[in-house]
């Protein structure tokens, strides 16, 4: 059975990593910092007792007055797993996190879906053009305001 | 004496046989050899996770019928385990055993089509592949006795299944337990050991194992690479911790060890349905008490299923509404296709088909 860590758990791992990077801790997920996400990630996925190796799945939801990123990561080698959240930015204007293709290879398709759908930019991702629309698209389709 | 050779550039698809539905690639080729490949997807995009937010938390099961249509009932179910964390349900132990059944079949089926299709690009035309789809017939047909439909099934509801199996379903399914292994021999004799299956597909479209995780592949193309990862061993979801199974690893990760691991999955799904079949005891189907018109709490729930294809799960979040919040699809063929470069470059023009085959993608799913 994957053991999925309490929202305090990750809380401590992450404190471990990078101490004062969390913004909130939630029953089982945490909020972090956008600008520790990339160092706080790389070391989730290299560090002896947390080697989340695989990145489940990345999807971003629209709260209205913000946008929220969420990561779910499992460690095949563990079998335990975590889900981290991030607000990308203040409010709705320009939301911008940075890009975790450097990491996990597995974030490139997904990260382009995010930014076609919901208008996410993705900093340093190695080829962020539209997924399911084409280019000329006006606006992005799953954001709460589109054709409202 | 060296021949210059100019690359060139050209569109398959999204129209095009062998692409498994509207499949685009930008591929070029210097010679016959593939130099870039460049998916191009989105031509069978409807729109199911913006539809989601406008519809009652059981109308969404007939969205998710839609996105993987050759393998529905492993989508309701991996929707509805998600719908039952989100709302705290329980279901009903019979309702939980026959949609394990329903998933399993639709495993055999979903697996008989990809290795169907994959032998059908290699150019062996039609004659395994209709024997394939011959069987998944006898699925399809099974589908239709339990709930009316055969592709967009929409069988399973918050709770359990919306209708029990009736008195001819049970014979039925013996009867293809009894016949299915005799079938797979068949097909294993016609094409495991063929020495043009062989040479076309051993050592063509190698992925690593740390390739594969490092890109989120999961489901056979992860197993093929050899990483013991099922889901429905490492996290059991329904009742699959009470169930015996073995898991076949791959030990190359080339095209012929994702068909073989294929063919080895069909039968354990076969033990894994007598197993469902000695367990499942009478009894209600879905709760009385569980309304159809669901209304969570807030909250967000992902609940990750082993599909036929992968890894699929849907990110559902609640505002204490009647419809999701947002509902995401986490698609195992979508992400599957991270590497497709990576696995053709240097091949040839014909193998790029074969590899494309082999990872078994299904476009209603990439594209949602």
């Amino acid at each position: 059975m994957t053991k999925c860590f309490s929202g305090e758990k990750i809380n401590e791992l992450i404190e471990e990593i990078d101490p004062k990077s969390v913004v909130s801790t939630n029953l089982d997920s945490v909020h972090i910092k956008p600008e520790n996400a990339i160092n706080i990630f790389s070391k989730l996925k290299d560090k002896e007792n947390c080697q989340f190796n695989l990145l489940n799945s990345l999807t971003a939801v629209d709260y209205i007055d913000h946008f929220e990123m969420v990561y779910h990561l499992t460690s095949t080698i563990h079998n335990h797993s975590i889900v981290v959240k991030i607000i990308c930015g203040e409010g709705r204007k320009e939301p911008k996190v940075s890009s975790v293709v450097s990491i996990w290879k597995g974030a490139d398709l997904q990260e382009r879906e995010v930014w076609d759908l919901m208008g996410i930019t993705f900093e340093n991702h190695p080829n962020l053009k539209r997924l399911m629309l084409w280019e000329e698209f006006p606006g992005h389709p799953l954001r709460k305001d589109y054709l409202r | 004496m060296s021949l210059r050779t100019e690359p060139v550039t050209m569109n398959v698809g999204p129209i095009h046989p062998s692409t498994h539905g509207v499949f685009r690639m930008r591929v070029t080729f210097d010679g016959e050899e593939i130099v870039d490949v460049e998916p191009v997807i989105g031509y069978l995009h409807r729109g199911s996770e913006k539809l989601a937010e406008e519809r009652t938390y059981t109308q969404v099961v007939t969205l998710t019928d839609r996105m993987d249509y050759v393998a529905s009932m492993t989508n309701n179910q991996s929707y509805i385990l998600s719908v039952e964390k989100l709302a705290g349900i329980t279901p009903s132990p019979r309702g939980v055993w026959l949609r394990m059944i329903a998933a399993e079949l639709q495993r055999i089926a979903s697996h008989a089509v990809a290795n169907g299709f994959l032998i059908n690009d290699l150019g062996a035309w039609h004659t395994p592949l209709l024997y394939m789809l011959r069987e998944r017939e006898k699925i399809l047909e099974m589908f239709e006795m339990l709930c009316g439909a055969r592709i967009t099934n929409s069988y399973l509801r918050p709770g359990g299944v919306f209708m029990d199996a009736p008195d001819q379903f049970w014979p039925a399914l013996n009867r293809f337990l009894d016949e299915m292994p005799n079938r797979i021999d068949d097909i294993e004799r016609l094409l495991t050991t063929n020495e043009i299956v062989l040479i076309r597909t051993q050592n063509v479209g190698v992925l690593k194992k740390e390739e594969c995780l490092n890109a989120s592949i999961t489901g056979p193309v992860l197993r093929a690479s050899g990483v013991d990862w099922d889901l429905r061993e490492k996290n059991p979801y329904d009742y699959y911790d009470q169930i015996e199974f073995s898991r076949p690893l791959g030990e190359i990760g080339d095209n012929h060890d994702r068909f073989l691991i294929r063919i080895f999955e069909m039968r354990e799904s076969l033990k894994i349905l007598r197993q469902c079949i000695e367990n499942i005891e009478p009894g209600p189907v879905r709760p009385k008490e569980v309304p159809f018109l669901v209304r969570p709490p807030k909250g967000d729930s992902y609940v990750p299923i082993e599909s036929p294809k992968g890894e699929l799960g849907f990110y559902l979040v609640s505002d204490g509404g009647i419809s999701p919040f947002r509902c995401h699809v986490r698609a195992p063929s979508l992400i599957n296709l991270t590497l497709l470069k990576e696995m053709v470059l240097g091949d040839k023009i014909a193998d790029l088909f074969v590899t494309f085959g082999s990872i078994d993608v299904n476009m209603g799913e990439v594209d949602r």
